[in-house]
């Protein structure tokens, strides 16, 4: 089968963005303000990835599309009432600690060791997905250690697009200083792609498509299996917030090239 | 570490999100229903939002971003929900909870876009209700919005019941719209000349086809019906002129015309010819009752969502009050609490909040009780029909015995063998379902709209002067206006009172009142700080006005519970709503307090929440015992005639010289004597000797017994209020205002 791709999606969850985070110290070690309980969504960065992958599938009848998420079971379950309305994947859930705070070598090793497992997975046409970045703390290290985990050395960090030809190779654009993209071939799977925001917008809600994914997702969640981080050798010497306050201001009527000139401004003043 | 110290407490942590709504609306297992949640969430929060927030609203006119909307809906699958799998939907079984959740969701933002979203479930109504298989298959797949591949335009409908004056929709029983034989051949199917005129009619500038209401204006046609027109039949479909409402405006309503012919195969529900005579399966009358006892709930519950949108825009504003002013520095009470320092500011929000959420626990519960009454009214007609009872009366004559059954069932211990078996009985599921479903409907309608519109204006006053202009955050002036028209369409307030009139009297409902009374002591006794009992006290009161009234005459011997006396019956009406709605949310509060601990979200501050919202129980349970209180007094000792200063009035009345002889023997009773007559037949200056209680001791024991009952209510208040002033909100409302 030419050109078909499994793609693994490792996406995490985090606080919805427009929630109060505040740092706390709690038994296990720094923490967010009532995080259990806040809002959370599909960590933005992985989400993209996810969209990305869902699109190259569709381009390429015979793909699989994995999401492997790694947080409380029932936090994941509260997020896939939206998520699964985007795209048409199959889940596979760990349920383990919420957070950014976890330690990103034990994540990515229960992350493998996840994948590695997969039914069906040929480790030859695999494709690692994730996010470049993370909204919930921004190490960006757990995907690259994932991929060299599974022994995939093809590695590409804020990726924008990949354009697959039809010898199963594909071109590849990295975020670079200045703007610019680098462009790399790469001469096909396995890889490792961390997404950056990628061009595709986000999919609206679709609940037939949910429909259809939860026959498999509600299953998967509940024999999920359970994962403990081990943080041995992992200290926070401080935990704080970005220095920078968010002062939301409601703006109408203003061109494009008030609001740019106001950034400039902002950022000059910073 | 420089982070502060997470200590544990008992106080609500964040707003109550998605979990514990979903376990107090008992939805916490239907992820299609949590998919359709998030679906119109993420509509109504962002193309509804964008389109108020850029003044889409100040337009009459039905313009290319409110048709975009109703392109939006039906991408989310809002449009679907009301279908079948079959039909194009995703979700199986009755839709009375999806349609209520979609709505509430939808009005968070704008009532307009929810009512956009309904008079197109309205529209399809009759037809999913009473239609044959054929119309069913038909308008609903044509409705549907496109799968996936399919190329075309899903079809709009509209519901026009209500007319020009003299009627005006109020009186449904009357209408001028009308009908005749334009076309009958031997052997064929007749043609009928449709002519209505609508009036209010929502949905119409953009509807592909209407159901409509009309009269037989032919002796060949019995009765009324239903019939659906569409816009490519012969004659006259004219959308007719914008109605230029001052709310909702996403919504498009106007006054159409129609003059139409059309097969009688569009008269909703088949018709039957009997000695030349065609006669509708179903009146209009049937089928709008049908449709009404359902739709009228998700107009409640949009209110409701109103209600609780209000809250955290209002803490926002009430905390950030002071903020950048001169004197109000970071770490001071004036820039951290804002106007939340003040006691006043907060109690009035614990009150809009409590409101919300007796609200929504009323409409769900009704939404819910539709959804369970659906199956089983099928098979009330389907055991009905094999016994070969057809038609309104028939049937209200066979289901009496199933009442009685029904009644016995509920005076009877649980475990007896002889409740169970009557429990099992379909045709006594159904009366007792029913009975409740006959007064929750219009409950719902009633108060969630109009105490919810008086409570939109409190929530409105909270944002001081900023409240009511374009830019608060919530939108929340135009939520206030909008709850008005909640109030008014689909039957407004004084049809829903006429109807809780009647259906507040049945001998099953008010069976299963005293259950209810019973359940909320019961409760009481294991869950303390509810507010269960003083709500018992006051169901309790309420129970025995009724009775009394429904004996009683007035000081002319003038019946007092009569169909005639709104006076009487409409006010007990509302008080019964206050109960309902503070029942209701009580009952919600237990499920989240039994269930939340099965769900890691939620019990990570169940402890909290609960607290915060049996205090909101309690604080609700005390305003409505005062209602119920004020009500009832009112209607108690209002219809008897003041003594006056005259030869009836006097033998209540002690005369200046008996008192002094009676000093002699009792000494200090001038003091308890109250209406005292000079020997020159001087009285003091009032309005005539005080009334007695004239029999009604009874009443005043129940009264005595409220009043007590409120006892710890305001600690509840203050409890709530506390919490208002601590729990975290987000930094920013997720959708532009």
């Amino acid at each position: 089968m030419a050109n078909t791709f499994h793609i693994v999606v490792c996406a995490g969850i985090a606080p919805d963005p427009l929630q109060t985070l505040e740092p706390v110290t709690t038994p296990a070690g720094p923490g967010l303000k009532n995080e259990m309980v806040l809002p959370a969504v599909l960590d933005p960065w992985a989400a993209s990835a996810l969209y990305e992958a869902a699109h190259l599938a569709a381009a390429h009848p015979g793909s699989r599309v994995w999401l492997v998420s790694l947080g409380p079971r029932a936090k994941l379950q509260q997020v896939m009432m939206t998520v699964a309305q985007k795209a048409s994947f199959e889940l596979v859930p760990v349920d383990g600690p919420i957070g950014g705070f976890t330690d990103a070598h034990a994540t990515a090793a229960a992350l493998t060791e996840t994948i590695a497992t997969l039914p069906g997975l040929d480790r030859e046409r695999l494709l690692l997905f994730g996010g470049w970045e993370s909204a919930t703390r921004g190490a960006g290290v757990t995907l690259q250690l994932a991929g060299e985990r599974l022994g995939i050395m093809d590695q590409f960090q804020g990726v924008d697009h990949i354009d697959v030809r039809e010898d199963g190779s594909f071109e590849v654009l990295e975020r670079v200083e200045g703007g610019k993209h680098q462009a790399s071939l790469c001469a096909g799977a396995p890889a490792v792609l961390g997404w950056a925001t990628g061009n595709l917008a986000e999919p609206r809600n679709n609940p037939q498509v949910g429909m259809a994914n939860m026959r498999t997702i509600l299953p998967a969640l509940q024999r999920a299996r359970s994962a403990t981080l081990d943080a041995r050798g992992l200290r926070y010497v401080q935990v704080s917030l970005p220095r920078q306050q968010r002062t939301t201001r409601v703006a109408k009527d203003m061109t494009a090239d008030a609001i740019a000139s106001e950034i400039v401004e902002w950022i000059g003043a910073e | 570490m420089g982070t502060a110290v997470a200590t544990e407490v008992k106080t609500m942590l964040t707003l109550p999100g998605d979990a514990v709504r979903q376990i107090q609306w008992r939805f916490a297992d239907r992820f299609d229903l949590q998919m359709l949640v998030q679906s119109a969430r993420s509509v109504a929060r962002s193309t509804v939002a964008c389109m108020v927030a850029a003044g889409e609203r100040n337009n009459h006119e039905w313009t290319p971003a409110k048709n975009a909307m109703l392109q939006e809906f039906d991408r989310a699958g809002i449009t679907a929900a009301f279908m079948e799998p079959e039909e194009g939907g995703f979700i199986v079984g009755p839709k009375n909870l999806a349609l209520s959740l979609a709505a509430f969701e939808l009005a968070w933002v704008d009532g307009g876009a929810a009512t956009a979203s309904l008079a197109g479930f309205l529209a399809l109504a009759p037809i999913h209700e009473r239609g044959t298989a054929e119309q069913v298959l038909r308008y609903k797949s044509l409705a549907a919005p496109p799968r996936a591949g399919e190329n075309r335009k899903p079809w709009r409908g509209a519901f026009v019941l209500t007319e020009p004056i003299p009627y005006v929709g109020v009186d449904t029983g009357m209408l001028s719209g009308r009908m005749h034989v334009a076309e009958w051949k031997d052997g064929e199917e007749p043609w009928l000349q449709v002519d209505k005129r609508g009036r209010f009619i929502t949905n119409i500038a953009f509807a592909n086809f209407a159901t409509a209401a009309v009269n037989s204006d032919d002796p060949r046609i019995k009765g009324s019906c239903v019939v659906i027109l569409e816009e490519g039949d012969e004659g006259t479909f004219d959308h007719g002129t914008a109605t230029k409402k001052l709310v909702h405006q996403l919504s498009s309503t106007g006054d159409p015309i129609f003059s139409l012919k059309v097969p009688a195969s569009r008269i909703v529900g088949g018709y039957t010819v009997k000695d030349g005579v065609i006669v509708p399966n179903f009146s209009h009358a049937e089928i709008i009752e049908a449709v009404f006892r359902r739709t009228r709930v998700p107009v409640g519950l949009m209110t409701a969502a109103k209600l609780l949108s209000a809250v955290e825009p209002v803490i926002r504003y009430q905390r950030g009050r002071f903020r950048g002013a001169e004197g109000a520095k970071p770490g001071t009470v004036r820039y951290e609490h804002g106007i939340q320092q003040r006691e006043d500011a907060l109690h009035r929000l614990v009150d809009v909040w409590a409101t919300g959420e007796a609200a929504a626990s009323l409409g769900f519960a009704a939404a819910r009780l539709f959804d369970a009454l659906d199956p089983i009214e099928k098979r009330k007609n389907g055991i009905l029909q094999e016994r070969g009872i057809r038609g309104g009366r028939a049937e209200m004559k066979a289901l009496r015995e199933s009442e009685q059954r029904a009644i016995e069932m509920l005076s009877l211990r649980p475990g007896d063998a002889r409740r169970a078996e009557l429990a099992a009985d379909p045709l006594v599921d159904f009366v007792l379902k029913d009975a409740e479903a006959n007064v929750v409907c219009p409950a719902t309608k009633l108060w969630n709209t109009g105490h919810g519109a008086n409570m939109m204006r409190e929530a409105v006053s909270l944002m001081g002067g900023y409240g009511i202009t374009e830019d608060c955050p919530g939108f929340l002036a135009t939520k206030w206006m909008d709850a008005q028209l909640e109030a008014t369409y689909e039957g407004p307030e004084a049809v829903q009172r006429r109807q809780l009139s009647v259906t507040m009297t049945s001998e099953v409902f008010l069976a299963q009142f005293r259950v209810w009374t019973a359940e909320m002591r019961r409760i009481a006794s294991t869950r303390l700080g509810t507010g269960a009992c003083t709500l018992a006290s006051a169901m309790q009161m309420w129970h025995w006005t009724l009775n009394h009234l429904q004996k009683a005459t007035d000081a002319d011997g003038n019946k007092l519970y009569h169909g005639q006396r709104q006076g009487v019956t409409f006010p007990l009406a509302d008080a019964l709503c206050w109960l309902l709605a503070s029942r209701s949310q009580i009952l919600d509060v237990l499920e989240l307090e039994t269930q939340g601990g099965n769900d890691p979200v939620v019990a990570e501050g169940l402890a909290g929440t609960v607290q915060f919202l049996s205090d909101l129980c309690h604080t609700q349970a005390a305003q409505a015992a005062g209602e119920v209180q004020r009500i009832c007094a009112e209607l108690v000792f209002g219809y008897n005639r003041h003594p006056a200063w005259d030869e009836a009035g006097h033998p209540g009345c002690f005369l200046a010289s008996e008192l002094e002889e009676y000093e002699e023997t009792m000494p200090g009773i001038s003091a308890f004597a109250v209406d005292v007559l000079g020997a020159d037949g001087r009285h003091p200056q009032k309005a005539g000797p005080c009334a007695d209680c004239g029999g009604n001791s009874d009443f005043l024991r129940l009264q005595n017994k409220l009043a007590t009952c409120l006892t710890g209510s305001r600690l509840a208040k203050d409890r709530a209020a506390d919490t208002v002033s601590k729990v975290m909100i987000p930094e920013a409302l997720d959708y532009p205002a």
